[in-house]
């Protein structure tokens, strides 16, 4: 117990820093509710979960303990195609020629199901995919449930999409999403997909197929039309599998830049519509008259949600040169209180990386940040023993032709330039290959729009970070993607327009 | 000195002392009330609470055997579960002498508001007076209230002059200066008044939030311009200066969500009661209430807690 009023005056300290210690620590908090797992996962084709016809599988594992959560059936290319000619099918028969409102019924019941089911479908995702339990709890379920809402109200308005023009769905989309939000990507593809009136084949990452196939489990409940929605799990040749069949009309892609163009590649000179999410290297622009605390949380929130694991995480920090000390100050004793390790305990602030693979690719690069010069700073925290796990990181000194500066990390990891002028700003914001994000933190109105006008990036946050809503387009510029997801502009990605 | 016009004194102590996004902080304070305190974190936090408590009566019908009885709450809020005795009492200028019989010599000190609390419009010559009545009355703690006009005007020379002088009039007495942030309307203002404040008094004295007598008191969001403009002037200047918020506490819950963020602010040094207080009367009862759930796992009736102090 801290002690009773002392008589002593408390004396001033010299040495000025604040302590973040255990003298208040917190008990673990583990959410308990049952995500409700089956030991072996099949596809969902047609309507049903069948066993792959290969008879083959693949382990998941939870990436905070290494241990092995399920079996996922793994799809080949005699899959892919049942599931492609039961989407057709499905699209011919019942789900291309429904009224707008009677689809939106679908889309509102699938909505309201996730929301019934959000704690169950919460911890699957974190236990699968590594992330805190308050992030999926909070955001991946919540803006899910979000997504089918908002396109469940479009599904009967479509004329209003585009006034005077023909609209009319693809027919069968072919979409593959990545690890970083699993659930909450499947949403972004498949509600505006549905709402305009197409039929899904997709495919979840291969370290995150659970939540994609409890979806399944989702559509059954809701009593969507067979064939409407189909899962089919597996690594790349899945994937390839999917976005190369011939029925596949339209094609939208998240993931990293390098398989976006293999993607375009393997497409062009198909009548294929395409879409691809890709990656970023976001600048987040702290000028000198930003309220700086607020700017601190907003560049923490920026990086360290997810694990970094986020396309657009604001990863290069530009500070103007006169509060680059003190921001860099006030960032340490930030990141002093963020809390590393169970994603299940509801304290966690950074769970867990999502894979052995993308553990190592993090750290090859912190390594060469090192090498390279750049003064490395991390939280000095304690790591659980067994999972994979990293200390959110911090690189002062980093100029822009470092490794950290260029390359998309897709970790904890910040890089922290600075600069002088809002010209040097811009430049050095926009000399990057990406172009999906930027943050300006400032108090004067005017240099925020002139800034949104000046960076080349499909979003430009304004003294936030990492808001997203479906009513919102998302995209990149350059070799971040193309197409929108959200909003009208996403929606009508998903439509023919005559 | 003429007065320079508000908005352009403000705006030179901005650019000294920076500003603070409204929208920004109250999604950082928002994350304090997802954490999740379980088990013997939450004993040692509501423990922590209850030595932090200035235990509050400030009612035109306060008696001395109010004050009685409030002192004897103070001392030992419940018979029974080894609950520590609150940081102080905290009562009218006039009911100082009477609570000294209760408590004068233990560990429980004794707070009084001063200054023509809670408006503070009298004369400074009877504010000053006021507080040295206190002190030989034998207050340990003065509570004072601000000059909001002079502030809003910009006059914030006069402001401060008068905190000094009722620094001086403190003498040994610890001074806690109340900004009555619902009257200063910004998270700005609040930062604004929080570092002219501090830049008058003493390692260990206290800023604090609000009398309790307006319309909103203390809340997570002006706690956190507080605690982060106690933070910036203890690095900048290595002086410590303690936090106190009053007024709207009256959970046990609220009041770990206070503590969280004094945790993730300000650190471990500034968690005990000579750093941060909580200006409460109801909470008291709530924090014995949920350590006696603890203690015995279930909930215990109303009645088996001495009589609840807002009814003092």
């Amino acid at each position: 117990m801290p002690k009773t009023l002392s008589k002593s005056k408390p004396k001033t300290n010299p040495a000025r820093e604040l302590v973040f210690g255990d003298l208040w620590q917190f008990d673990p908090a583990p959410e308990t509710a049952d995500p409700k797992l089956k030991k072996k996962y099949n596809l969902f084709i047609n309507g049903s979960f069948v066993a792959p016809k290969n008879g083959k599988c693949f382990p998941t594992i939870n990436p905070a303990n290494e241990k092995k959560i399920a079996d996922i059936a793994l799809a080949d290319a005699s899959d892919v195609d049942a599931a492609c000619k039961a989407a057709q099918k499905a699209f011919t028969t019942v789900w291309g020629k429904m009224p707008g409102k009677e689809r939106g019924k679908y889309l509102y019941r699938i909505a309201r199901l996730l929301q019934d089911h959000a704690r169950e479908f919460a911890v699957a995702e974190t236990m699968d995919g590594g992330k805190p339990i308050k992030e999926s709890r909070d955001f991946d379920v919540p803006m899910a449930a979000a997504h089918f809402f908002y396109h469940a109200g479009w599904a009967d308005k479509l004329e209003f999409l585009a006034p005077g023009r023909q609209l009319a769905p693809h027919g069968v989309v072919g979409q593959v999403i990545p690890w970083n939000f699993p659930l909450l990507m499947l949403a972004w593809k498949i509600a505006p997909a549905l709402a305009a009136g197409n039929c899904v084949v997709l495919k979840p990452a291969e370290t995150t197929s659970i939540t994609a196939l409890k979806f399944g489990e989702i559509c059954q409940e809701a009593g969507l039309p067979n064939g409407v929605v189909n899962i089919v799990s597996g690594a790349g040749e899945t994937g390839a599998a999917v976005i190369n069949h011939p029925l596949t009309s339209k094609v939208a892609f998240t993931g990293s830049t390098e398989v976006g163009k293999i993607i375009m590649r393997s497409l062009a000179g198909t009548d294929k519509k395409l879409t691809l999410e890709l990656g970023g290297k976001a600048a987040n622009i702290v000028f000198d008259d930003a309220p700086l605390d607020q700017a601190v949380e907003g560049i923490v929130n920026g990086i360290f949600f997810n694990q970094g694991h986020v396309c657009c995480a604001g990863s290069r920090l530009l500070v103007q040169e006169s509060i680059a000390d003190e921001v860099l100050a006030k960032l340490k004793r930030r990141i002093a209180t963020l809390r590393v390790g169970d994603p299940l305990d509801k304290n966690t602030d950074l769970g867990a990386i999502n894979s052995a693979e993308q553990l190592a690719k993090i750290t090859d690069l912190v390594k060469s940040g090192v090498e390279e010069g750049a003064k490395k700073h991390d939280n000095g925290c304690k790591l659980p023993s067994t999972g994979f796990f990293f200390r959110p990181t911090i690189f002062a000194n980093v100029s822009m032709s470092h490794r950290v500066a260029r390359e998309e990390i897709f970790g904890p990891v910040l890089s922290i330039l600075t600069f002088r002028t809002l010209e040097e700003a811009v430049e050095k914001a926009n000399n990057t290959a990406y172009g999906l994000s930027a943050g300006v933190w400032t108090d004067k109105g005017s240099r925020i729009l002139k800034m949104s006008t000046l960076l080349k990036a499909g979003v430009v946050w304004a003294n936030t970070y990492n808001k997203f809503d479906p009513t919102s387009p998302f995209g990149g510029f350059k070799e971040s993607g193309f197409g929108r997801e959200g909003g009208k502009q996403g929606l009508l990605d998903y439509l023919r327009v005559g | 000195m003429p007065a320079a016009k508000a908005p352009a004194s403000l705006r030179r102590l901005f650019d000294e002392i920076g500003t603070v996004d409204h929208v920004g902080i109250e999604e950082r304070v928002a994350k304090y009330t997802t954490r999740s305190i379980k088990k013997k974190s939450k004993i040692f936090g509501l423990r922590l609470a209850v030595t932090m408590v200035d235990l509050t009566t400030l009612e035109g019908k306060d008696t001395p055997g109010k004050v009685a009885s409030l002192c004897q709450k103070a001392l030992t809020p419940h018979d029974v579960g080894d609950i520590p005795s609150t940081a102080a009492v905290c009562v009218y200028p006039v009911m100082v002498k009477h609570a000294k019989k209760h408590v004068g010599g233990t560990k429980v000190k004794i707070a009084s508001v001063a200054t023509a609390f809670p408006s503070g419009q009298t004369p400074l010559k009877t504010r000053l007076a006021e507080v040295r009545t206190a002190v030989s009355d034998g207050a340990d703690e003065i509570d004072m209230v601000i000059n909001r006009g002079a502030f809003l005007t910009g006059e914030f020379g006069r402001m401060q002059d008068e905190i000094a002088a009722v620094v001086e009039a403190c003498g040994d007495a610890t001074l806690k200066v109340i900004l009555e942030v619902s009257e200063l309307e910004t998270y700005d203002n609040i930062r604004a008044a929080s570092f002219l404040a501090m830049r008058v008094i003493r390692p260990g004295d206290f800023i604090k939030t609000s009398t309790g007598k307006t319309s909103s008191n203390a809340t997570l969001g002006n706690n956190q311009v507080m605690l982060e403009a106690i933070r910036d002037h203890f690095l900048a200047t290595g002086v410590p200066i303690a936090m106190k918020p009053a007024g709207g506490i009256r959970t046990a819950k609220q009041a770990l969500h206070f503590l969280i963020a004094v945790k993730e602010t300000l650190g471990d040094e500034w968690l005990n009661n000579r750093r941060y207080r909580f200006g409460a009367s109801a909470l008291l009862n709530d924090l014995v209430r949920q350590l006696e759930k603890e203690r015995t796992g279930a909930y215990q009736a109303p009645w088996t807690f001495s009589e609840a102090t807002e009814g003092y």
